[in-house]
């Protein structure tokens, strides 16, 4: 039978978000993928170079929706490296909270989107009854449900009572409850084991190959998390395990991340049970010294890297983004290989793609009006045929 | 591992006679927590036209301009003209806001404050622009 290339997208392929996948099939099953970024363009970084310091904490933020805090506590670990600012311990604990708060709500709302992927459409409506829980812890302690607006260069903005602390104990306790039915569930119920088990194979080696990040790498064994790797905030000095699962297909990534979940609840009730006394916010500066720093951050998706580049004013020299979706995205294609058309949808929600994260740079012909991926001997070959043409040749031919 | 399928049937029932998790919110009340942030106000007395709040909005959504009427200078004890405080106006686009209130933090004089009332929405897009006189 003759090959078939079909495009998937960029009209909302398993998520609400642009993105395309050249699929090419031979009958039912994918023998080839590719992904084609860049629908989603939005020239944050470059925005980030007009902007002052104060101003881009609300712009990062905006990266992305679901984890704002992530890219805000990574762009702020940045600068206040540069400065060499001594954050207060109440502030990286206020962090810390909002950051498994945030990674609760990340990860029900993508066992929601999973389970609506699949076709389990009860599942996906509890889930998201219930992450309005933790939504609601967000919104009181920051004033705000999705963009949280608490980072600020120094510090956070805002403290956290003793009333507060009391409520979100009490709604981490409804929703540790709750987790341990979707534990049940998600291991014992026969729909999902048939739709997850030995689908979107990523063995080890090749997740370590293709630099697989956060629970995608972790469901195929690979330990790797920022939090322990290199601990920032106050992460060295809580109890909590790094959680992996060895069956590298999709149903790891669901016992991956609702175990997470569980780790999350313990970390918020550590940090809530010891928060240490003082000031919230050091001040720090307008002018940010002359310097550069990269911060390495766990987003509920995986890996979050920031580099900042400072030259001594009010505006950063440059803002470097790499979200984890990036990193994740080069497993899909092997993932996809040898499945068939319809565990696509669920294998690319399996990562936890966030495109609006993900679209920085793209290889673009406007002649042709499609993009080209390169790999380093064809890059090669192409810059040399490039500069023969103008006159620049080494062989003196 | 145990198969047991229909895990999802006793807690579906079980829903079926709750209270529904939604709410009838144009109808009823929004439930909101305290710190929430809406509309920023503006307090002409207290402004003294330092224009933080400009340099600081990451949307660039406020401004503040020297309002029209601006007081006559008065004579002080000595009997010489006294130059009188100027007096400032505010111009809030709030389709441009984004409602993050670095505007009321960074103030030095307290002159922004910031409001719970979210309901903001205008057909018309010149209503959006307050002007705080």
């Amino acid at each position: 039978m003759a090959k078939i290339t079909i495009p998937l997208g960029p009209q909302h392929p398993a998520l609400k978000e642009p993105e395309n996948f050249m699929l090419v099939l031979d009958g039912e099953q994918i023998c080839d993928a590719t992904v084609n970024l860049g629908y989603n363009h939005r020239g944050v970084e470059k925005a980030a170079e007009n902007r002052n310091y104060i101003q881009d904490i609300y712009l990062i933020e905006r990266v992305c929706g679901i984890c704002s805090h992530s890219h805000v506590s990574c762009y702020i670990g940045c600068v206040e490296e540069i400065a060499k600012a001594q954050v207060p311990d109440r502030a990286k604990a206020i962090r810390t909270l909002i950051a498994e708060l945030e990674r609760v709500h990340s990860h029900l709302l993508w066992l929601g989107v999973a389970a609506y992927e699949m076709g389990f459409e009860t599942m996906f409506m509890y889930t998201w009854r219930d992450r309005e829980q933790v939504l609601d812890c967000l919104e009181m302690i920051t004033g705000n449900r999705v963009h949280y607006g608490i980072n600020t260069i120094g510090g956070v903005r805002r403290d956290i009572n003793a009333e507060q602390a009391k409520e979100v104990l009490s709604k981490i306790a409804f929703l540790e409850e709750r987790t341990k039915y979707y534990v049940k569930l998600a291991t014992e119920e026969p729909t999902i084991l048939a739709r997850t088990q030995n689908v979107g194979k990523l063995p080890n080696k090749v997740a370590l190959e293709r630099n697989a990040v956060g629970p995608t790498a972790r469901a195929s064994g690979v330990k790797m998390d920022i939090r322990k790797d290199e601990p920032y905030f106050i992460y060295d000095k809580l109890d909590f395990e790094l959680i992996t699962y060895h069956s590298e297909d999709v149903f790891g990534r669901v016992v991956v991340r609702v175990l997470e979940l569980v780790e999350s609840y313990k970390i918020i009730r550590q940090v809530l049970s010891a928060l240490p006394e003082g000031p919230i916010a050091v001040k720090v500066p307008w002018k940010i010294p002359q310097g550069e720093a990269v911060f390495r951050y766990e987003a509920p998706r995986g890996e979050d890297i920031h580099y900042v580049k400072s030259n001594g004013t009010e505006i950063p020299e440059r803002v470097k983004v790499r979200a984890p979706t990036l990193s994740n995205f080069q497993s899909i294609p092997y993932m996809l290989k040898g499945d068939y058309l319809a565990d696509v949808p669920i294998t690319i929600a399996a990562i936890d793609p966030c495109m609006s994260c993900t679209d920085r740079a793209v290889v673009y012909d406007a002649k042709k009006g499609k993009t080209q991926v390169f790999d380093w001997e064809e890059l090669r070959k192409y810059s040399i045929e490039f500069y023969k043409k103008k006159g620049v040749n080494f062989s003196g031919k | 591992m145990a198969k047991k399928p229909m895990r999802i049937l006793p807690e579906a029932a079980k829903n079926l006679f709750k209270k529904a998790a939604t709410s009838k919110y144009p109808f009823e009340k929004a439930k909101l927590y305290e710190g929430y942030r809406a509309r920023v106000v503006f307090e002409k007395e207290k402004c003294i036209g330092c224009k933080m709040c400009m340099r600081v909005c990451p949307a660039k959504a406020i401004e503040i301009i020297l309002a029209e009427n601006q007081p006559q200078p008065q004579t002080g004890p000595d009997g010489n003209p006294m130059p009188a405080k100027k007096l400032f106006d505010c111009i809030m686009n709030l389709d441009r806001c984004i409602y993050c209130v670095q505007c009321v933090e960074v103030c030095p004089k307290k002159a922004l404050a910031y409001t719970q009332d979210f309901e903001l929405a205008q057909l018309d897009r010149k209503k959006l622009k307050l002007h705080y006189k």
